[in-house]
């Protein structure tokens, strides 16, 4: 991680950092990811409410955007229908590298309490998925939680996507 | 021997029925004790074919053909103030009777009084679409034909609403598993991906305590993750399951695996 | 793997954007931040006027009313909480009721008085909703964050009472499962207080006289009482075209019939006089939710019916006598049989008519539930209202409908 603070007594009062480019670069996108507001369903309204006055995602760099391409994170909240999954896959699609998906609620991790014909059981048969977030709905205490999973994860990884993709690693 | 499902009904059933069960009936009473029904079905009846009439849970339920739809909900809604059709539905009978039952939920706003103009079709026959008397019929009449085929004549737009155009069955019926049938397990894999995709992506899984151990990518039980995309071919230790202990207490305890971690 | 691109023929990639005749065709959705939801529109556009309109649904298609085919009558009550999830206990109170009047029973008074408070309480959570999203579609950002504000401490006092946030399955067939938490009614009285205040000092302040709230939204989505009534819409747009009716007044269910509170009635026809009924509507039931306070007190504490052949005794009886125990477990096991008949029982949920239509065959599956979905009829006269309007109103359409896809898609 970037040093933050830094020692204006020191150094002859210049402002010097030392990190890596992974490190900078990561500290960049994990700060600032913004997710594509992918309502489906129920969920849809608890994102609302975690973008909203009470649990305010805002201050976790955090600010919806209404396009895929404007966006580093697809959270998908609610139950993704048969009809609707082609939508997903496009829209994924559109998407900028890097890109990253987080699975809200049971219905989008596993299909969840829809064991019907019209449901997709889990978007992860459509999309790449990085984080699966329980509940129905989940609170949005746990969405803040399922974001700061995403950005620990983003610090982790190599800021050069193609080290992180093994074989198939980023694709289905 | 397999166990044998009808296939005319594949609906959930009851695993114990009592051998002298008999269901009761909600009371049904005739149309004569509520003045205002009996006045109504007076008139409907001098112009129109009632198979059966009586009140059931305070709304009366008029049975008549088919073909009297149109001149049935004309009548209610012009000579006595059923102003608004509220729901359009049917019921399967195929098993049974060979028959889908129709209903026409309508609604009194003067009196606040409402009635169901009900009537069986048999199995491909077509109803005259109500759209011309109530717009909400659009909607509810498309859906009744997603849901169960059955078709609305001169309807404007008769064409699935619910469902993808392309997919196959009508999901409401008897014969209509919950879970879908094939066409529908793979609808989406066939449509983004293509059929080739099909052994890549994998079957559904429709049993909701199915839980994969060497799952890399999806659940796993707590202390014993294997990481993302790890190589398991060469099969990973054996740990054996214990579902009595608190997965948690454990977890903190066994400080090797979380060294390992980390 | 990366997706196909020619495996993957979308529906609008099938249709002439250019056309002869100097329209073009614009696709709205289904994934839209304005559409609430999975709503697909396929507007025809000349110039900027919308020539035709032709509203796509289905994208939230969950089959719920044949899970109700597979299910228990109790099994499937969580699952009505998925219909309107903004106010999920008027549907679990719809599909209740409904079962209570094919079974023949009663709730208790308490039970009554607890379910009226949740059901108003719901509606101010739900116009509260609807105000938000409204004024962020129409372009007012604070608001909505003001309104989810008050939304959170009504979600709290939910929150008290079932201990869930949006999911509440807070009524059960035969009553309710739980009596009111300690306080609880102290804190409601602290909320409507709060609530009142802020609806008249920040909401109606900042929208109600506000030109360009005005501007948007006077004599925009005009539904006149004949569309309404054809095109089958209840709720507020009814109320919204001059017709005075509501489900609450006129078939009375639960406490309504002893309460006293107005329904208000615009006739201006378009978005305006539906907020203003929506802002009325949210007093009304803060006046309703007052009244119903000093009968929850008076009543005995008797939460759930008695009628054994269908419901189970209460926790204490099953704990202490066999029989209690025996039919528990019989109807936990094999669930309640309802006699055979059909039964459909309206309700006035926050969007309109919710009304559950159950077949039953005597089975402890339901042989058909249909769900009478207000918001299903207010997606269909999209189709009509839309046309003749500009592109920037149909998001202002759309919203004042406050419709709900759980419940149009089921």
């Amino acid at each position: 991680m970037a040093q933050h603070q830094v020692n204006y007594a020191s150094a002859a009062g210049l402002p010097v950092a030392l990190t890596s480019v992974d490190k900078l670069i990561n500290w960049g996108r994990s700060n600032s990811l913004w997710p594509m507001t992918y309502g489906l369903a129920c969920c849809a309204i608890e994102m609302m409410a975690t973008g909203a006055s009470r649990y305010d995602f805002d201050r976790m760099g955090t600010i919806f955007r209404a396009s895929p391409r404007q966006s580093d994170v697809m959270i998908l909240a609610g139950t993704l229908s048969k009809k609707h999954a082609e939508f997903t896959r496009r829209l994924y699609d559109q998407m900028m590298e890097p890109k990253w998906v987080i699975s809200m609620g049971s219905c989008a991790n596993t299909g969840g309490m829809f064991n019907t014909y019209s449901i997709v059981q889990g978007v992860d048969r459509i999309v790449p998925v990085d984080i699966y977030l329980p509940g129905c709905a989940p609170r949005p205490e746990t969405l803040q939680y399922a974001l700061m999973m995403l950005q620990k994860k983003i610090r982790r990884e190599s800021a050069d996507m193609n080290k992180n993709t093994k074989s198939n690693l980023r694709m289905l | 021997m397999r166990k044998y499902t009808p296939k005319d009904n594949v609906q959930g059933k009851a695993y114990h029925t009592d051998r002298f069960w008999v269901a009761p009936s909600v009371p049904r009473t005739d149309a004569s004790e509520d003045a205002h029904f009996a006045a109504l079905l007076e008139k409907i009846k001098e112009s129109i074919a009632v198979k059966d009439a009586y009140i059931q849970i305070g709304q009366m339920v008029v049975h008549i053909n088919p073909e009297d739809n149109i001149a049935a909900l004309r009548l209610v809604k012009e000579a006595c103030d059923y102003a608004m059709c509220t729901e359009i539905s049917a019921v399967d009978y195929l098993a049974q009777e060979g028959e889908f039952e129709v209903f026409y939920q309508m609604l009194n706003l003067k009196k606040a009084k409402r009635i169901r103009i009900v009537t069986r079709l048999k199995e491909g026959q077509a109803i005259e679409s109500v759209v011309p008397l109530f717009n909400s019929a659009n909607f509810a009449e498309r859906e009744m034909y997603d849901m169960f085929g059955i078709v609305a004549n001169n309807h404007p737009f008769m064409k699935r609403i619910l469902m993808p155009d392309d997919w196959e069955g009508h999901p409401l019926l008897k014969t209509y598993p919950l879970q879908g049938d094939e066409a529908a397990s793979w609808y989406e894999v066939d449509k983004i991906f293509g059929k080739e995709y099909r052994e890549i992506i994998g079957a559904e899984n429709r049993d909701p305590s199915k839980i994969d151990r060497y799952d890399t990518k999806r659940f796993s039980r707590v202390g014993y993750e294997v990481p993302f995309d790890a190589d398991i071919s060469e099969g990973e230790k054996e740990t054996p399951i214990e579902y009595s202990e608190t997965l948690l207490v454990n977890y903190n305890k066994s400080s090797k695996q979380l060294d390992e971690r980390r | 793997m990366m997706q196909q691109p020619n495996k993957l023929v979308p529906f609008f990639e099938n249709l002439n954007f250019e056309r002869d005749d100097n329209t073009m065709v614009v696709n709205f959705g289904p994934q839209h931040p304005s559409a609430h939801g999975q709503l697909r529109l396929m507007l025809e556009l000349e110039g900027e006027k919308v020539v035709k309109a032709y509203p796509d649904i289905g994208y939230l298609h969950r089959g719920i009313e044949k899970m109700a085919e597979n299910m228990t009558y109790n099994e499937f009550l969580p699952t009505t909480d998925r219909l309107d999830y903004i106010a999920s206990t008027a549907n679990n109170y719809a599909y209740a009721h409904a079962v209570e009047k094919l079974l023949g029973i009663e709730a208790p008074r308490r039970a009554q008085a607890i379910r009226t408070m949740l059901l108003e309480l719901n509606r101010i959570i739900s116009h509260l909703f609807f105000i938000a999203t409204h004024a962020l579609d129409v372009g007012a950002m604070s608001v909505f964050l003001y309104a989810f504000r008050e939304r959170e401490f009504a979600m709290d006092l939910m929150e008290d009472y079932c201990g869930a946030r949006l999911t509440h399955s807070s009524v059960r067939i035969g009553g309710v499962p739980l009596d009111l938490p300690e306080g609880w009614l102290a804190q409601m009285m602290t909320f409507l207080d709060k609530m009142e205040h802020e609806l008249e000092h920040t909401y109606e302040a900042l929208l109600t006289e506000n030109r360009i709230w005005k501007m948007r939204l006077e004599d925009v989505g005009v539904i006149d009482a004949e569309d309404a009534l054809s095109w089958g819409c209840t709720g507020p747009i009814l109320r919204g075209a001059g017709v005075q009716y509501d489900v609450r007044k006129e078939e009375p269910y639960e406490l309504y019939g002893e309460l006293d509170f107005d329904i208000p009635v615009s006739d201006r026809n378009d978005a305006y006089g539906r907020y203003m009924l929506h802002v009325e509507e949210m007093r009304q039931s803060a006046r309703i939710i007052r009244q119903v306070m000093p009968i929850y007190r008076k009543s005995e504490p008797q939460l759930m019916a008695h009628a054994p052949q269908y419901l189970s005794a209460p926790k204490e009886e099953i704990m202490t006598q066999n029989y209690a125990l025996m039919q528990h477990f019989v109807l936990v096991t094999q669930g309640m049989r309802p006699p055979k008949g059909e039964v459909y029982a309206p309700t006035e949920s926050p969007k309109g008519e919710l009304g559950f239509y159950i077949k039953s065959e005597g089975e402890p599956y339901a042989y058909r539930l249909k769900c009478r979905a207000p918001s299903f009829y207010h997606t269909g006269i999209l189709q009509k209202v839309l046309v003749g309007t500009y592109l920037a109103d149909v998001v202002t359409m759309i919203s004042s409908s406050n419709i709900v896809f759980g419940e149009v898609d089921r």
